[in-house]
């Protein structure tokens, strides 16, 4: 095999920064340069290039698939369909559910059938064209409240429910003076992460293959891709190439089986990259959601119970559906304390694109209707919308829906108090049209701008829960090198942008006191490091790191002590320097090491969880929750419909900020896509058709409509996580976009019980 | 695929002639997406960039002629003052990327319904110059250039030389509907232009129809009660009565459709708004230049 490949990840070393500094991140300028290499950039000289066929129709019987015209075309090296699959055709997160490549039947437009690989894209990709694929079109269940008909058409043996959850608490039959309801919807986000599905797979001499790809946690990724391939761990190995964002849209499998399955065959090595309108095919999306929400209250406000009842689109397949359904029971009524509760969440399959994780996972459209509903309780009792959030709003001590104790700061009434103390914005200058609703649209001079507030908070868990074996791996290791003591850490540990590389040096640095750290490539040649989500690694990989770094110390002071011959309990380990109780050097590590490396691996696990009953939803779910709040300030074009965000401010408490910059830098991002929920980005599915696969018609925020944002971070250390550290990623997109979908309905008195907003919900036209 | 690259005009006549299958293209900001999707392959790009003439604008005798090839970023920054319709629409389009590259007329080329250049050109009154090696050049109203959706009038041996638009006589406004406030397609836009020198009304409706048009009753009622109503000589107030019932008209004179980006109610309704407020505005300002 050539080695003239830009396959092989370069180790990434910084010197400065220890645990709440902002170390500046390593691939910060390479990106802003444009010279990062993301997976799409993965090169080999021999490389032959991967393309997948995919399904037109929503539901449909393959009667049959005639590959012949396409291997005639010149240059094609492969073609490969469901019968070429060596393992078992089946993959999935939770349940292996989802065929490598279609054999009976497609579910989902977009579902792959088959494969091709040719010396250039493009040949590969009319190849494709020409396999013709008989199929036997099916109804289709598009209505996920049609779901669960009797007469539905099932998408899968023995029908469509993927989870039920149940929770029930208190009172059941319980009577309140003051009763609100509304139902609501939200449909369907899309991760619309920059970089997208990308990966190249090399086959190996031993008979296996070393796939770099994109992703958000490579050992389930090599677990799934085992199972297709009929192939052992050791000879299945992933190496993660550079990711341009992820949000959940990776969690689940893309290009990895395929384009293994086409280095295998081909005995080349097989890249394979997504344009943009192949990226929305190609992972799940946000479930779309039907939601029915009632909250009865006395009436000083104060919350009686909660009933929801939530219908979650899960698509064709199961993928992390369960999982959703679990968050949007256990937190779905929002951090409120409610004496009694009735919920129910349905997740179903459908034949409309899969639905799994995203940044929020299943809180953020649970949060858009307890946030609605909060604040007509707000207007039904006659208090301030933060005050009724605040009498209502969970404390320490308290217990959740699920019964499990809040057991450390749940600061829900400081965070709406910040915000709502923050400076508001000056009134828009009219004469700057980029400040107006519409902006260099020139659609307003003024007329018809109404200005409005909302407020919003939330809850969310952080870590894998329901009793998930959740564990980390770390490696670090101490040595010196040129005169210098340098360590090394390695994880498998995706770093998709967030900055855990940056976390895991930090860290090393604080523990060791060593300047020099080196981060191996992430790989499968480490343990696991679970996923890069559920705002979880700089909880869980940063608590492997800091284990092992406490391991390395142990035994480096081991050493010392024989050396020194003097009980290790009374030496430090300080930089390179061996110092005893009162601080003086006693030797050095150089003296200690000499050409020896120490290194340690530690498995880190966060404190158990618990499935929930399955009949009251009860239980500890969940290992830490983190809180925020945001107020955000819009001026809407009520004629036309047009809204333009003025502030979105925010407070978040992180437990410890470990990076603050990087910290800000989540809040900004999560905010911007919960604002871009609530007004703008929808994968609009008609029939089980998406319409606007593409960044032309599926629109995200730009500058001009996202504000510059106050944010102001708490730091209440959790007791029972490593340096105190809440989770920071994933608050921020729920509490933001209820918050503008509020400050929307307050500009302009309309009920607006669907996110996104368009115009034409504010113009009633 | 053969890549062409004339660096005269006659050059680029005789090769448009010669190869039919070849795909012209200027900032080609519409032709690489069409190709990157492959829903066109061309036998031949006819690359326009080299062509020194279209590159170029001159104001002569009251109009501006505007060479296919000028980059909206140019229109924006040297014509604000003579065409500030175009100019106005040219600042919503895309991104400055975008901006730097597409052409009005690469605009007229894809012929869009919702291409931003198109209403402010109907509002002005603009002339397509088209031609080719055989016939040489002819003229084609704006209004008559767009036969269908993505369909314009020329041959197929005809490229666009220059689009000629009369200087502004009176104020001229631009308004575009997105459902994100920059870099987003027309929902749907508007472009009017008072011309006080022949006490006339232009207007252009883009996308909310099968073609960007003009609404001509709105511009006939327009200047007629402008007329008897002598406000051309008084410059007094735009009843909002008038301005509401031209919006009505410009809103009529649409027909939308509901599609991804918005429903055909919405588009009509956006365009009765945009088509008062524009109005008043041109009117005020009118009325503050007298
Ligand atoms: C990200 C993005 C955002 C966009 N946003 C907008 C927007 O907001 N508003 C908008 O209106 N458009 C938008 N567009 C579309 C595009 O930028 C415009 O239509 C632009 O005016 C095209 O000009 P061009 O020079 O790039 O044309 P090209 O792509 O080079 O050509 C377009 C068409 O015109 C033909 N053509 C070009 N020059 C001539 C000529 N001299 N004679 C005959 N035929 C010719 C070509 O053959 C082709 O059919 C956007 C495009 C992108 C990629």
């Amino acid at each position: 095999m050539s080695t003239e490949a830009t396959t092989t990840p370069t180790t990434t070393t910084t010197t400065h920064g220890r645990i709440g500094d902002s170390a500046l991140r390593p691939d910060g300028t390479l990106k802003v340069t444009g010279e990062f290499a993301y997976a799409s950039d993965l090169w080999h000289d021999e490389m032959v290039w991967g393309v997948t066929l995919r399904s037109p129709h929503p539901h449909a019987r393959i009667r049959r698939i005639d590959i012949t015209d396409a291997l005639t075309v010149p240059g094609v090296t492969a073609v490969l369909t469901a019968d070429d699959v060596p393992g078992e055709n089946a993959f999935g997160l939770e349940h292996a559910d989802q065929p490598v490549l279609a054999s009976e039947f497609v579910r989902y437009e977009g579902e792959p059938v088959a494969l091709v690989a040719a010396d250039h894209p493009e040949t590969a990709r009319r190849a494709a064209k020409r396999i013709q694929v008989d199929y036997e079109v099916l109804p289709a269940v598009t209505d996920a409240r049609r779901a669960m008909d009797p007469d539905a058409p099932a998408v899968h043996r023995p029908g469509n429910l993927v989870r039920h959850l149940k929770l029930r608490r208190g009172e059941q039959s319980p009577a309140a003076p003051v009763v609100v309801s509304l139902d609501f919807e939200v449909g369907m986000q899309d991760q619309a992460f920059l970089g997208p599905e990308s990966g190249l797979a090399v086959p190996a001499e031993d008979g296996g293959v070393d796939l770099y790809v994109a992703t958000q946690w490579l050992h389930v990724d090599q677990r799934q891709i085992c199972l297709a391939l009929g192939m052992p761990p050791e000879k299945v190995r992933l190496v993660l190439a550079g990711v341009g964002g992820a949000f959940g849209g990776r969690e689940d499998l893309s290009v990895h089986v395929h384009a293994c399955l086409l280095a295998l065959r081909t005995g080349k090595p097989v890249k394979m990259s997504y344009g943009r309108e192949e990226s929305f095919y190609g992972h799940v999306h946000r479930h779309p959601a039907y939601l029915t929400y009632e909250f009865g209250a006395e009436r000083d406000g104060r919350l009686v119970y909660g009933r929801t009842s939530v219908v979650l689109d899960g698509g064709a397949y199961a993928s992390s559906t369960a999982a959703v359904v679990g968050n949007a029971g256990t937190l779905g009524l929002g951090p409120y304390r409610f004496p009694s509760v009735s919920v129910d969440v349905y997740g179903v399959f459908t034949n409309n694109p899969p639905c799994g994780a995203m940044r929020g996972f299943g809180c953020v459209q649970a949060a858009f209707a307890h946030e609605a509903l909060m604040d007509e309780l707000a207007d039904a009792v006659g208090i301030d919308r933060v005050a009724i959030r605040q009498l209502n709003g969970m404390r320490e001590g308290d217990l959740n829906i699920t019964g499990q104790v809040i057991d450390s700061a749940a600061p829900v009434g400081e965070l709406l108090q910040i915000v709502a103390d923050l400076p508001l914005p000056p009134p828009s200058d009219p004469s700057d049209i980029r400040a107006l609703p519409g902006a260099v649209g020139n659609t307003t001079h003024g007329e018809g701008v109404v200005r409005g507030v909302g407020y919003a908070v939330t809850y969310k868990n952080v870590g894998f829960s329901e009793g998930f074996d959740d564990y980390a791996t770390a490696r670090v290791r101490l040595e010196m090198t040129g005169g210098e003591a340098v360590a090394t850490v390695h994880t498998a540990s995706a770093e998709v942008g967030q900055g855990l590389i940056t976390v895991e040096q930090q860290i090393c640095r604080t523990e060791l006191g060593v300047e020099r750290v080196v981060v191996h490539p992430k790989d499968t040649s480490v343990g696991s490091g679970g996923s890069t989500s559920a705002s979880r690694q700089t909880y869980m990989t940063g608590g492997a790191v800091k284990a092992a770094c406490e391991a390395v110390r142990t035994a480096v002071l081991d050493r010392a002590a024989g050396v020194l011959g003097r009980p290790a309990g009374e030496l430090r380990l300080d930089g390179e320097k061996i110092a005893g109780a009162s601080g003086e050097v006693l030797t050095g590590l150089a003296e200690v090491l000499g050409d020896d490396a120490v290194e340690e691996t530690v498995e880190w696990r966060h404190r158990p969880t618990h499935a929930i009953d399955p009949e009251t939803g009860q239980g500890d779910a969940h290992v830490q929750f983190a809180f925020s709040a945001h107020r955000a300030v819009v001026d809407v074009d009520v004629e036309l419909g047009l809204v333009k965000v003025v502030a979105l401010d925010t407070a978040q408490d992180v437990g410890k900020a470990i990076n603050p910059d990087a910290v800000v830098g989540q809040i900004h991002g999560g905010s911007a896509q919960g604002m871009g929920l609530a007004l703008m980005e929808e994968i609009v599915v008609t029939d089980g058709h998406v319409r606007n696969p593409s960044f032309t018609d599926y629109l995200i925020p730009t500058i001009l409509d996202m504000p510059p944002m106050q944010v102001k971070v708490l730091e209440y250390a959790d007791p029972h996580a490593p340096y105190g550290v809440r989770g920071v990623g994933e608050p921020p997109t729920i509490s933001s976009g209820p918050a503008v979908a509020a400050a929307v309905r307050a500009a302009t008195g309309r009920a607006l019980r669907r996110v996104p907003i368009r115009p034409e919900h504010i113009t009633g036209t | 695929m053969d890549f062409l690259q004339p660096t005269s005009w006659s050059e680029a006549l005789d090769l448009r002639a010669e190869r039919p299958d070849a795909l012209p293209i200027a900032g080609g900001t519409d032709v690489m997406v069409e190709l990157n999707f492959d829903r066109r392959r061309p036998g031949a790009l006819l690359d326009l960039g080299r062509v020194p003439e279209l590159s170029e604008w001159e104001a002569d005798d009251g109009v501006v002629r505007l060479g296919a090839g000028v980059p909206y970023a140019r229109v924006i920054d040297q014509l604000g003052a003579q065409l500030p319709g175009l100019a106005m629409a040219a600042r919503t389009v895309g991104s400055p990327q975008i901006r730097m590259r597409g052409t009005v007329g690469g605009n007229l080329g894809s012929a869009s319904p919702a291409g931003d250049a198109h209403p402010p050109l109907l509002a002005a009154g603009a002339v397509v110059e088209v031609a080719s090696a055989a016939r040489g050049s002819r003229d084609i109203p704006a209004a008559d250039f767009y036969t269908g959706v993505k369909r314009n009038a020329l041959e197929p041996d005809e490229l666009i030389a220059a689009v000629r638009v009369p200087a502004a006589t009176g104020p001229q406004q631009f308004s575009k509907i997105g459902t994100r406030n920059a870099m987003v397609i027309a929902v749907s836009a508007f472009a009017c232009a008072l011309h006080p020198d022949r006490r006339a009304v232009g207007t252009g409706i883009g996308s909310a129809a099968p073609t960007p048009r003009r609404a001509a009753d709105a511009e006939a009622f327009l200047a007629g009660e402008l007329q008897s109503a002598g406000l051309w000589e008084s410059r007094a107030e735009l009843p909002e009565t008038l301005a509401r019932a031209f919006g009505e008209r410009v809103a009529a004179a649409a027909s939308p459709i509901d599609d991804v980006r918005g429903s055909a109610a919405y588009r009509r309704h956006s365009l009765s708004v945009m088509a008062r407020r524009a109005v008043t505005w041109a009117w005020s300002d009118l009325r503050e230049a007298a």
